[in-house]
């Protein structure tokens, strides 16, 4: 298992998460690569059907980050997206899948070194884990398009 | 024109050009943001300062009609509001920020570190930087004061403060490289050169000079010991030859530079080693043979050919030259000796300096004998000296006509020369030298005296007739000058060149009369070898412009601008490296050196002792390494003439300087900090990077104070007034502390009183107290100290009971004060405004941000101490009141894009176009680029993949353009850097093309991929692969979207006709805009009908009938009393509201308008305690206020007046505190005693909030003779009503209980909300817990609401003074004209649409926007969301259980098609 390197997804809002990310690049904050970042407008953007498609299509792990409580650009919607996240970790329990593999996390736009710490630990935290072996086979890959 | 870029120059500017007005934004500093973006967290809501801050700096920095000027300071301004012209000057960046990337390569290799200002001066930057991470303009600048005096004062201007730097950090080749720019003898200067540099130093100001040249011996001998010297790089071959006669420093020197252009160099040399005098001239025991010959090896590996025993004239013949070569450069010396000139002198045993010197180098023994006396005073007679000491002469004595102190030898080496044994004669001159049997036996002297100075400046020495006298010697050697021989010369083509056996030049080019030929060094001017040198250099500037064709003279004159003398005041004393020496008894025996070798460790030290002169060391090192080729060093400072119509003001401010108060031990001890570097400690872009640490050992602190009033309330500086943020700044340090420290901390704020005025700030407070266990102690502090054995901090301070308490911390932070900036003295002359004597200026409190000369406005501190909300509601008022007489120009100035028709392409096949960026070696270093770029050619649909060095510069744009034209593309991906600065910039160049801007898609893998994995390339090119895909795959994705036109009515509705509603709708009215007050009442004036006058006595009734009348009788104004609002529709831009009218019969009134301003107001309230309705003697504030008007002798004959403040404020039905109470109880306690000063006023209090410049009330207050009593919730004071009338008592703790029978008890009754549920309900707006409106945010939206095209002011939004209502007023109707002012609203874009077959009306999307956009359309049955309303944030589209909604450019399609490639990669 030492070699496995985790696929991560991040989901971050524009105006914190991700400009906390641009500020650790700035300020050359290394963190591991596996963490891949999808830019959304609002945290409140991240969907509980996108998420666990993350999970389902092969991600490890999954985050959503949004705004520090008070600081979101839309006024709640870091907060819509905490609860809805912890809704999809429930759906995760239920449907046997460990729920630790999805985090949510506040991260101001002041905090790229802690944005960069998030991402340590919780690549390691999946790393831990091990590989998300309840994606789904191959062949499937294209319900979504299918349903739509 | 606004003048300063904080928050408040930022919100003003956003206000004015979002409604039609250019603005130009002048910055003194290099990138706006101002003090706000130094703050870690703001109060009350702990918002993250940079979070909230950051989108307002985009925002300004990419709007059209903002031309933000930084680096830029305001000269004056001429003429009249309307046509004002004003005069900038731009200070040069020297970085050109049109190609800057903001890369920040340049700072790694900018030696130069100085205090980062950013964070307060605790730790470093560079020279060359960014103000921080997050700046706009986010490119770099260089500070550069000015040339260092070192390289000023060196001939070949060495750039010494830049190898001096660069010794300091260690980095000791790359000095060597830095020193070679200049000058390529670096060993033998660092042995033999006088100097100058060190004589320039401003650190001998202080102690003594940098020993710049032991330095730069030190970087050579350290080269030389690691083997291979590294050397510049040649360029190209340039095909041309340039001839060089004589080996010597100059000669080499102009073969260097030459054959650094790419010439071919070809010295010759008469002797049979090259290095001239260096060689022949300089005893070994300070330049060794070995290290010279070290040296000229550099030269020859360079490519310059050395001709040695090759003498010009008889190996060579010049006319020859002068046909082989394309130059000729003569620097054949001066190597012949001045001679004595005295009788005896062609005797044996009379030497000459130079020949002397030259034979013994050579290795022949010259026979001087035992007494030798050499005469002169130059280097040559020191080395002659020196020498005849190692030739094993007994006595040696050097004669000089003038004294030590004329001599031009260097000082430590008379010193030296004096410790190896030699005798000195001053004032003493050879007059014959005394021969026998042709041989010498002595020398007669004269002695001489000093006379008149000559034309050198040094007092000429003249004969004392008689004095001769004799000495004894075996020889004599005349070092007494040296003279050119150009004889070989005579008869040949550059005969023209020599007169009288010097050349003849150009001082400066070094041109001689014959085209191509040029002459330099001793044969022009005998000097020191770096003259020679520096001539040798400027030859081959001058040859390579001849080479050129181009214009030899152009611009080289050495006119620098100089740096200022560094301050020193506060620089520590550091001794100057000692060099260790040769002891005296080992180096007279041979010619071993004599300066031996210096660590490194000890190099670095004698580095650190540089003032950095200049900041910026030119070392040009960031030049070197800038791939977007952004330095440009020859940026000057320009003028600029701009004209504006109106001007803001809004500099800023300063902290008080703590260690003005010693007292509290600032910059004495360790671990007291101020307020404003503690708030650099707790950031995470911090010198701690947001530890907590304390300065003297890094620890995490357990236990801080705080003390207030740090240069706040001090009469001692003159500062009697109150800054009116810091005990909000201090809690909210302390809360934020407790936060980072897990809790596991204690907290102590030392304070006068808790001035917690706005709004949710006693809350806030509060919170402080009961969850973070912040403690706040009333006391006067009297002692500061620092404990010796941990450098705790000891404070002692006498506490409420008045006994002495000797408290230590592990940390005590200083809550600085508030002061006008530094600038602003200056600048108020230059403006023409008048300031207080505090240095803020005098405004009108009826016109609270004009000042003194028309047409000039003032926001934020300068117009006196206050808090972020406040500055930016003054800055939008600022806003409104500039644009107020120059309304008819707006939209006149600015700009509107124009926009390439757009081609339709949904019949076309997708063709993509992906372009990914090396961002120099940003991202190319760490990522394969051209892997990138090729694995994206094979990805479906992609028509077009390149890799590019710098995606965002012009000539790649203008590349870009033609291959999307070229080969169709129509959707496009771009691999750089973020989307949050570039999109708009790559969606312009599609847009430019014709393609509908969305149709772009970014990957960031400069922050996001080679920024943070720059130690794993593979595994980056491989992320960077993965994004690439992504961004390919959205775009794949991708829809055309458009904005539409929608037409606006262009009037306002003002609900509610006080102060704040007249004000803000005569702003609007003034400006043109048609607007309608609605008053519930049957009057306007609200509660200004009840207000006698200001704080400051200014008369407020005769304000309230001006106002009114003006309102009234503008034609511009309707006004609606006894009416209320019933209904509002509609959205920004299109409302429409239904009325009530009930003056006489009741009708309704339908009006249409396009913005709406709550201006409803508050009252006050009327008190259940303290006896009130029990006696006409107890009344409130605001009653009292009309009796001190109307009746006077009810005020005159009272023998006593008490005043209970916070009556119905502060306690648990209302945690807030009303803010006015205080200085209208001062204000009125103020009137009584002038009415009657013997009548007695006391004032029973909690905490006196005389906020700000009403401090001033207070101070006076106290000296009247009115008495102030505190008071807490746990011991309220005590009101009978009974016979003999109302009395008062209180417990006092150290006066026992106090009993007042009083004529007038005043209670300062509590400010509550009118009743505006149904308002709320209307326009949907929300409240706060204590029922005042809550705006959209409380730091940067304080007149604004979530709901587009509604604002609010004055007490609707929480209780306030009538200056604050005036600036809120306006303030609202300046983000109302953001609206009014547009033609028309776009609208559309990236917004939630709704799939009305899909929608099954659930209401969640309803209950899910945080706008309260979303309806439920009755004909459709489902739900409709307005485009003009939505904000785009996608919350309802997440909600949506059935996937009805989609927010277009987030779509499903979108995010779903990135995530298969988590698949497709399994």
């Amino acid at each position: 298992m030492a070699d496995f390197e985790p696929k991560i997804i991040a989901f971050c809002c524009n105006y914190c998460a991700y400009a906390a990310g641009d500020l650790a690049g700035s300020m050359r904050i290394s963190y591991p690569t596996n963490v891949r970042i999808i830019r959304l407008p609002c945290s409140g953007r991240a969907e509980i059907q996108e998420v666990l498609d993350a999970l389902y299509n092969g991600a490890d792990g999954v985050l959503v980050i949004g705004c520090e409580e008070g600081d979101c650009h839309f006024i709640e919607g870091n907060f819509k997206a905490k609860r809805r996240m912890e809704r999809a970790r429930t759906l995760l329990e239920e449907a046997k899948m460990n729920p630790d593999r999805l985090e949510f996390h506040y991260n101001s736009a002041a905090h790229g070194p802690q944005l960069a710490a998030l991402f340590e630990e919780f690549t390691g935290k999946i790393r831990e884990l091990g590989p998300n072996t309840s994606s789904a086979p191959k062949e499937k890959a294209h319900a979504r398009e299918a349903s739509q | 024109m606004v003048v300063g870029a904080g928050i408040g120059g930022m919100q003003a500017s956003i206000d004015l050009a979002n409604s039609g007005f250019k603005v130009y934004l002048v910055e003194r500093d290099t990138a706006i943001g101002g003090r706000m973006a130094q703050l870690d967290k703001t109060f009350p809501t702990n918002d993250c300062s940079m979070c909230i801050i950051s989108p307002k700096l985009i925002e300004v920095g990419k709007h059209p009609n903002i031309e933000i000027l930084t680096n830029t300071e305001l000269l004056g301004v001429e003429g009249d509001p309307g046509n004002f012209e004003a005069l900038v000057k731009m200070h040069p960046r020297f970085v050109d920020l049109d190609k800057c990337t903001g890369c920040g390569e340049c700072a790694k290799v900018c030696p130069v570190e100085v205090p980062n200002e950013y964070n307060m001066g605790i730790d470093g930057t560079r020279a060359i930087r960014k103000r921080y991470p997050q700046a706009i303009p986010a490119g770099y600048a260089i500070e550069k004061k000015g040339t260092s005096p070192c390289r000023d004062a060196c001939p070949s201007h060495v750039r010494a403060q830049g190898y001096v730097a660069l010794i300091a950090e260690g980095r000791f080749d790359e000095a060597l490289k830095v020193i070679r720019k200049d000058l390529p003898f670096p060993a033998v200067c660092g042995r033999v050169c006088p100097h100058p540099c060190e004589t320039a130093c401003n650190r001998g100001d202080i102690d003594s000079p940098v020993a710049i040249q032991q330095l730069k011996r030190f970087v050579t001998d350290h080269e030389m010991k690691a083997g291979k010297a590294a050397l510049p790089e040649v360029a190209a071959d340039s095909g041309k030859k340039v001839a060089i006669i004589g080996g010597g420093p100059s000669g080499l020197s102009a073969a260097w530079f030459l054959r650094l252009k790419g010439h071919k160099a070809v010295v010759y040399e008469s002797s049979s080693k090259a290095g001239g005098m260096l060689r022949y001239g300089i005893p070994d025991y300070r330049l060794p043979q070995d290290v010279l010959d070290k040296e000229i090896q550099t030269f020859t590996d360079l490519g310059v050919e050395i001709n040695c025993n090759s003498k010009v004239g008889t190996d060579i013949q010049v006319d020859q030259l002068k046909k082989d070569f394309d130059a000729i450069y003569v620097a054949c010396g001066a190597q012949k000796d001045r001679a004595l000139n005295v009788e005896g002198q062609d005797a044996e045993g009379v030497f000459s300096g130079i020949k002397f010197l030259w034979e013994i180098s050579e290795g022949r023994k010259q026979n001087i004998g035992e007494k030798v006396a050499v005469i002169g005073g130059g280097n040559t007679a020191i080395d002659a000296v020196r020498t005849a000491v190692r030739e094993g002469a007994k006595e040696v004595t050097l004669i000089y006509r003038r004294t030590v102190n004329e001599m031009p030898a260097d000082e430590m080496e008379i010193h030296d020369a004096e410790a190896e044994g030699v005798k000195y004669v001053f004032l003493a001159a050879p007059t014959k030298v005394l021969v026998e049997d042709g041989k010498v036996k002595g020398l007669e002297v004269i002695k001489m005296e000093l006379g008149e100075a000559d034309k050198s400046g040094r007092r000429r020495p003249v004969p004392i007739e008689g004095s001769e006298y004799t000495i004894e010697l075996d020889s004599v050697i005349a070092a007494i000058g040296q003279v050119s021989d150009a004889s070989f010369l005579d008869g040949t083509v550059l005969a023209p060149i020599v007169k009288r056996g010097w050349i003849e030049c150009d001082s400066l080019s070094c041109e001689t009369s014959i085209d191509g030929v040029f002459a330099g060094g001793d044969a022009f001017k005998p000097g020191i070898a770096i003259e020679a040198i520096a001539q040798g250099k400027e030859t081959a500037v001058s040859i390579d412009r001849y080479l050129n064709g181009l214009d030899i003279k152009e611009g080289r004159e050495w006119n620098p601008h100089l740096a200022p003398k560094p301050k020193t005041a506060l620089v520590k004393k550091a001794e100057r490296l000692k060099v260790p020496e040769l002891d005296v008894s080992e180096r007279i025996k041979n010619y071993q050196e004599v300066a031996l070798e210096i660590t490194a460790e000890q190099a670095i030290a004698e580095a650190k002792r540089c003032l950095n002169c200049g900041t910026c060391s030119e070392c040009e090192l960031c030049a070197e390494v800038c791939q977007a080729n952004a330095i440009d060093y020859s940026m000057v400072e320009v003028d600029r003439q701009l004209e504006v119509g109106s001007v803001i003001l809004a500099p800023g401010f300063d902290q008080f300087e703590a260690e003005e108060l010693g007292e509290y031990g600032y910059g004495r001890w360790d671990n007291v900090v101020t307020s404003l570097d503690f708030e650099r400690m707790l950031s995470a872009t911090g010198p701690t990077k947001g530890h907590m640490l304390r300065p003297s050992d890094s620890k995490e602190p357990k236990k801080i104070g705080w003390i207030q009033c740090i240069g706040s309330r001090d009469k001692r500086k003159d500062r009697n007034y109150c800054s009116a943020v810091c005990c909000m700044f201090a809690t909210k340090e302390a809360v934020i502390a407790t936060d980072h420290a897990g809790g596991e901390i204690e907290t102590t704020i030392f304070m006068m009183d808790l001035r917690a005025t706005g709004k949710g700030f006693d809350e806030y407070c509060n919170r402080a107290k009961d969850k973070y266990g912040v403690r706040y102690v009333r006391s006067m502090i009297s002692r500061v100290d620092q404990l010796p054995e941990n450098k705790d901090v000891e404070v002692a301070y006498v506490n409420e009971e008045g006994k002495l308490i000797s408290e230590s911390f592990d940390m005590l932070v200083l809550s600085t004060g508030l002061k006008p900036a530094k600038s602003v003295a200056e600048l108020s002359k230059r403006v023409g405004i008048e300031l207080d004597s505090f240095g803020f200026a005098k405004t009108d409190p009826f016109r609270p941000m004009a000042t003194s000369r028309p047409g000039v406005f003032v926001c934020g501190v300068l117009q006196g101490p206050k808090d972020i909300p406040e500055t930016v509601a003054q800055a939008s008022g600022a806003a409104a009141f500039a644009t107020e007489s120059i309304a008819s120009a707006r939209g006149t100035k600015i700009s509107t894009p124009d926009i390439t028709e757009e081609r339709d392409i949904s019949e076309e096949d997708m063709r993509i176009g992906v372009w990914v960026c090396n961002c120099g070696i940003n991202i190319g270093s760490v990522v394969n680029v051209p892997e990138v770029a090729e694995y994206a050619s094979d990805k479906a649909n992609v028509v077009h993949s390149e890799g590019v060095l710098f995606a965002c510069s012009q000539d790649n744009q203008d590349l870009m353009k033609k291959t999307i034209k070229e080969k169709g593309i129509n959707r496009m991906v771009v691999a750089s850097c973020t989307p949050r600065t570039h999109e708009p910039l790559f969606q312009d160049t599609l847009q430019d093309c014709g393609i509908n801007k969305y149709l772009f898609s970014m990957a960031n893998i400069r922050e996001h991929c080679s920024w943070v994995h720059q130690q794993e390339p593979e595994k980056a090119t491989e992320k960077a692969k993965f994004m690439v895909d992504m961004a390919i795959r959205n775009s794949r994705e991708l829809q055309a979207l458009h904005t539409a036109p929608q037409s606006l009515v262009h009037s306002a509705m003002v609900l509610g006709g006080g102060l704040a509603g007249m004000t803000a709708a005569l702003q609007l009215a003034n400006q043109g805009f048609t607007t309608c007050i609605v008053e519930k009442t049957e009057h306007l004036g609200g509660n200004l009908r009840k207000l006698r006058a200001t704080h400051d006595g200014r008369d407020l009734r005769a304000y309230l009938k001006e106002l009114i009348e003006k309102v009234e009788a503008h034609d511009k104004i309707d006004i609606l009393c006894s009416t209320k609002l019933l209904k509002t529709d509609g959205f920004l831009g299109n409302f429409e509201s239904t009325l009530e009218q009930t003056n006489g019969i009741k009708k309704r009134i339908k009006i249409e308008h396009g913005v709406t301003i709550v201006a409803t107001g508050a009252k006050e309230t009327t008190p259940t305690t303290f006896c009130y309705g029990e006696s006409d003697d107890i009344v409130t504030q605001l009653t009292l206020d009309g009796i001190i008007a109307d009746d006077e002798t009810r005020i005159v004959t009272a023998k006593e007046v008490v005043m209970i403040q916070c009556v119905g404020s502060r306690n648990e039905e209302r945690p807030y505190c009303s803010k006015v109470c205080c200085s209208q109880a001062l204000k009125n306690a103020l009137a009584i005693k002038e009415l009657n000063p013997d009548t007695n006023v006391t004032i029973l209090y909690r905490d006196m909030r005389s906020y700000g410049m009403k401090e001033s009330l207070y101070e006076k207050a106290r000296s009247m003779g009115v008495m102030f009593m505190r008071y807490d919730l746990d011991n309220l004071p005590q009101v009978e009503v009974g016979e003999e009338g109302v009395i008062v008592k209180h417990d006092l703790p150290r006066l026992g209980t106090v009993k007042i029978k009083t004529d007038l008890l005043a209670l300062a009754a509590a400010i509550e909300t009118n009743e505006n549920q149904d308002i709320s309900e209307i326009l949907k707006i929300p409240k706060t817990n204590d029922g005042f409106f809550l705006e959209v945010h409380t730091k940067l939206g304080p007149v604004d609401f979530a709901t587009d095209g509604v604002y609010m002011c004055g007490l609707a939004h929480g209780p306030k003074p009538v200056e604050e209502t005036i600036s809120q007023a306006a303030a609202a109707a300046a983000r109302a004209l953001t609206v009014l002012a547009q033609d028309m609203l776009m609208v559309g874009g990236q917004v939630s649409v709704v799939d009305t077959d899909k929608c099954a009306a659930c209401l969640c999307c309803v209950r899910a926007c945080p706008y309260n956009v979303p309806i439920i359309s009755e004909e459709e049955g489902a739900a409709y969301i307005n485009p003009a309303e939505c904000r785009g944030c996608g919350v309802c589209a997440s909600e949506c259980p059935a996937k009805a909604i989609q927010l277009q450019h987030f779509t499903n399609n979108q995010i779903g098609s990135m995530l298969d490639i988590l698949r497709e990669e399994a």
